[in-house]
């Protein structure tokens, strides 16, 4: 398959996307004197501090003031330079969300907004910080762009992606390991899916940690005699409507998965979309109006359903809808 | 005693008596609107605008420039009308404050309005971005200063502090910001509501310079602003003691004035003791 990696399912390589953000920072700091990194007290744990060892004079560490963050961001954004302001999903989005809608898309300032530790993929930590909202909250913003890498390569180009693009952008990020599926020279466009796979029956839309998942419900589903197409539906805001419309045309079915609440996330998005141009049967998979739990990422996956068999047995549901 | 000229002085105060003129026009005529902090706010608006800041009309984003972030953004009548008279849009435009499809919202938005740097009026967010700004100029070396206005009731919100405690971990010499002490919120009197005082230690608690003054005596606010551009090693605050709606007799010390609009009869009260104020002073 073009720009997927060999192996994936046999012996994938492991990176945390955080990994992808951390390298991006300290290679455009390089070649772009107006990068400015902020973070709030977790430099390490978000990789800024890669960027705060090169290049000190650009990193800020505001300590544990998130809501000041946003602002003093605003403020860099407006003196003509390129604000990355930084930390865990949960304090950089819901916290300091107001500061996000005035400051931020009301004023439609050229601030970058990185979220890493998203999702029940931060494991032990717990509910308070798995952010399972963060999709929805950022979506509703006008002004804003919602992009949820894949991996550790796609990471990379949506931090280089946000620093060539003018105006407020939001990268959901994750702490843990993941499998790396995309090459070094797939393409990377904002607001551009990518079709990883093609396939007839059904269509299966999803983004961050669970395009690995969807990947394997392919194969699954391959052996059912069920053909899929997997989108990688990385940006979610602006949404790509016209392979969305395509493979609802062409598949007339649709299972969306994502690692986060259904309510208001990449499903509703998806949804949003289909209704107005080619209504089929959608199902999706996500998390179902409830916080997480403490626990391991793989055990988390598990048990809120977030897997490959969970994504098969969507499928069969949704193609029993299908007309 | 200020060093300015008293010719200078006289035409600041006849600006000031056109701001507060305009301030009462268009609130009343938008029938909602801040006048009594608007009013309260002319003296040190018009000091700004037309004697303190570095700026160009014909040039908002001019590099050089001072910036001023108006972070008590409700206080949007006075922060128009300033800007009207320097140039920054039509004088004729302030009466559609508020009404539709107007540039001038009920709340100052940049992407709007020319002069206005970042939008404003979700309380305790502009200190912020002020030190974002000062941060950047003093990184890069710059001459401009970040001047950031703010309100006695705003200073609840813990933004603010969390602000404050960067400007002042940073040492932000180039940063003067200044509050609006008038000790009139919505809902009544700051330090029955939740206790500000005292203000001063709390700011020199936070490293800054912390200067205080008359809000409503132009000359004194001149000397105030000249006082804190001198301060090379810390951010300034300045406290400048003002009155809600000065100078409104009836409106002084009134909470309902902090954001109620003056109805006909009130409008006209208004206008006779502004225009009594002035013409006491013997310009």
């Amino acid at each position: 398959m073009k720009y997927i990696k060999e192996n994936i399912f046999s012996n994938p390589e492991m990176l945390p996307t955080r990994d992808g953000f951390g390298k991006a920072l300290v290679e455009l700091g390089e070649i772009n004197e107006k990068i400015i990194v902020l973070t709030t007290d977790v430099a390490g744990s978000v990789r800024a501090n890669w960027f705060a060892e090169k290049f000190p004079q650009r990193f800020f560490d505001l300590g544990v003031a998130e809501q000041n963050m946003i602002s003093v961001a605003a403020g860099i954004s407006l003196e003509n330079k390129i604000p990355f302001a930084t930390t865990f999903g949960a304090f950089i989005t819901g916290r300091v969300w107001d500061q996000i809608r005035v400051l931020v898309t009301y004023s439609k300032t050229n601030v970058k907004l990185v979220a890493t530790h998203t999702g029940v993929t931060v494991g032990e930590d717990g509910a308070t910080h798995q952010i399972l909202e963060d999709i929805a909250l950022m979506r509703v913003l006008p002004n804003m762009t919602v992009v949820v890498p894949s991996d550790f390569n796609e990471t990379k180009k949506a931090i280089f992606a946000a620093a060539n693009f003018k105006g407020p952008i939001y990268i959901r990020l994750g702490r843990q390991k993941a499998p790396l599926i995309t090459t070094d020279d797939a393409p990377f466009e904002i607001g551009k899916s990518q079709k990883l796979r093609d396939g007839n029956d059904v269509t299966i839309i999803a983004c961050g940690v669970l395009v690995y998942e969807a990947m394997l419900a392919a194969e699954k589903l391959d052996k059912l005699g069920i053909s899929s197409r997997i989108l990688n539906m990385h940006t979610i805001k602006p949404l790509d409507v016209d392979s969305i419309s395509e493979a609802a045309k062409t598949t007339g079915a649709i299972v969306t998965a994502e690692e986060h609440q259904i309510a208001g996330g990449l499903g509703s998005a998806i949804a949003e979309s289909v209704i107005k141009q080619n209504p089929v049967p959608i199902e999706m998979i996500g998390i179902k109006d409830v916080f997480g739990m403490s626990g391991t990422s793989d055990e988390l996956l598990t048990y809120y359903g977030l897997r490959a068999d969970n994504i098969v047995d969507s499928v069969k549901k949704v193609l029993k809808r299908k007309k | 005693m200020s060093k300015i000229e008293k010719k200078q002085i006289n035409n600041l105060i006849r600006i000031s008596k056109q701001l507060r003129i305009d301030v009462v026009n268009i609130v009343h005529s938008a029938k909602s609107g801040h006048v009594g902090g608007s009013l309260g706010l002319a003296d040190i608006f018009t000091v700004l605008y037309f004697h303190v800041l570095k700026h160009n009309s014909n040039d908002p984003n001019w590099e050089n420039r001072d910036r001023f972030v108006v972070s008590n953004g409700h206080i949007a009548p006075i922060y128009y009308s300033a800007l009207a008279h320097s140039g920054y849009f039509p004088i004729s435009e302030l009466s559609s404050l508020r009404k539709l499809r107007s540039r001038l919202q009920g709340h100052p938005s940049t992407l709007d309005l020319p002069g206005i740097d970042i939008s404003t009026g979700s309380l305790g967010q502009g200190l912020g971005v002020a030190c974002g700004m000062a941060l950047i100029a003093q990184k890069d070396k710059k001459n401009h200063l970040v001047y950031c206005s703010i309100g006695d009731g705003e200073s609840q919100e813990g933004s603010i502090w969390e602000a404050a405690m960067f400007a002042g971990h940073h040492k932000l010499s180039n940063l003067i910001a200044f509050t609006d002490r008038n000790c009139i919120q919505i809902d009544g009197d700051t330090e029955k509501i939740n206790k500000l005082e005292p203000l001063s230690k709390k700011w020199e608690a936070f490293n800054w310079n912390v200067l205080s003054a008359n809000g409503n005596d132009i000359e004194e606010i001149l000397d105030t602003f000249e006082k804190a551009k001198k301060e090379n090693s810390k951010p300034t605050m300045i406290i400048f003691n003002t009155k809600l709606g000065f100078p409104v007799s009836f409106m002084d010390g009134v909470s309902k004035w902090h954001g109620t609009a003056p109805n006909d009869d009130e409008a006209k009260e208004t206008m006779i003791e502004i225009k009594k104020y002035y013409s006491k002073l013997k310009l």
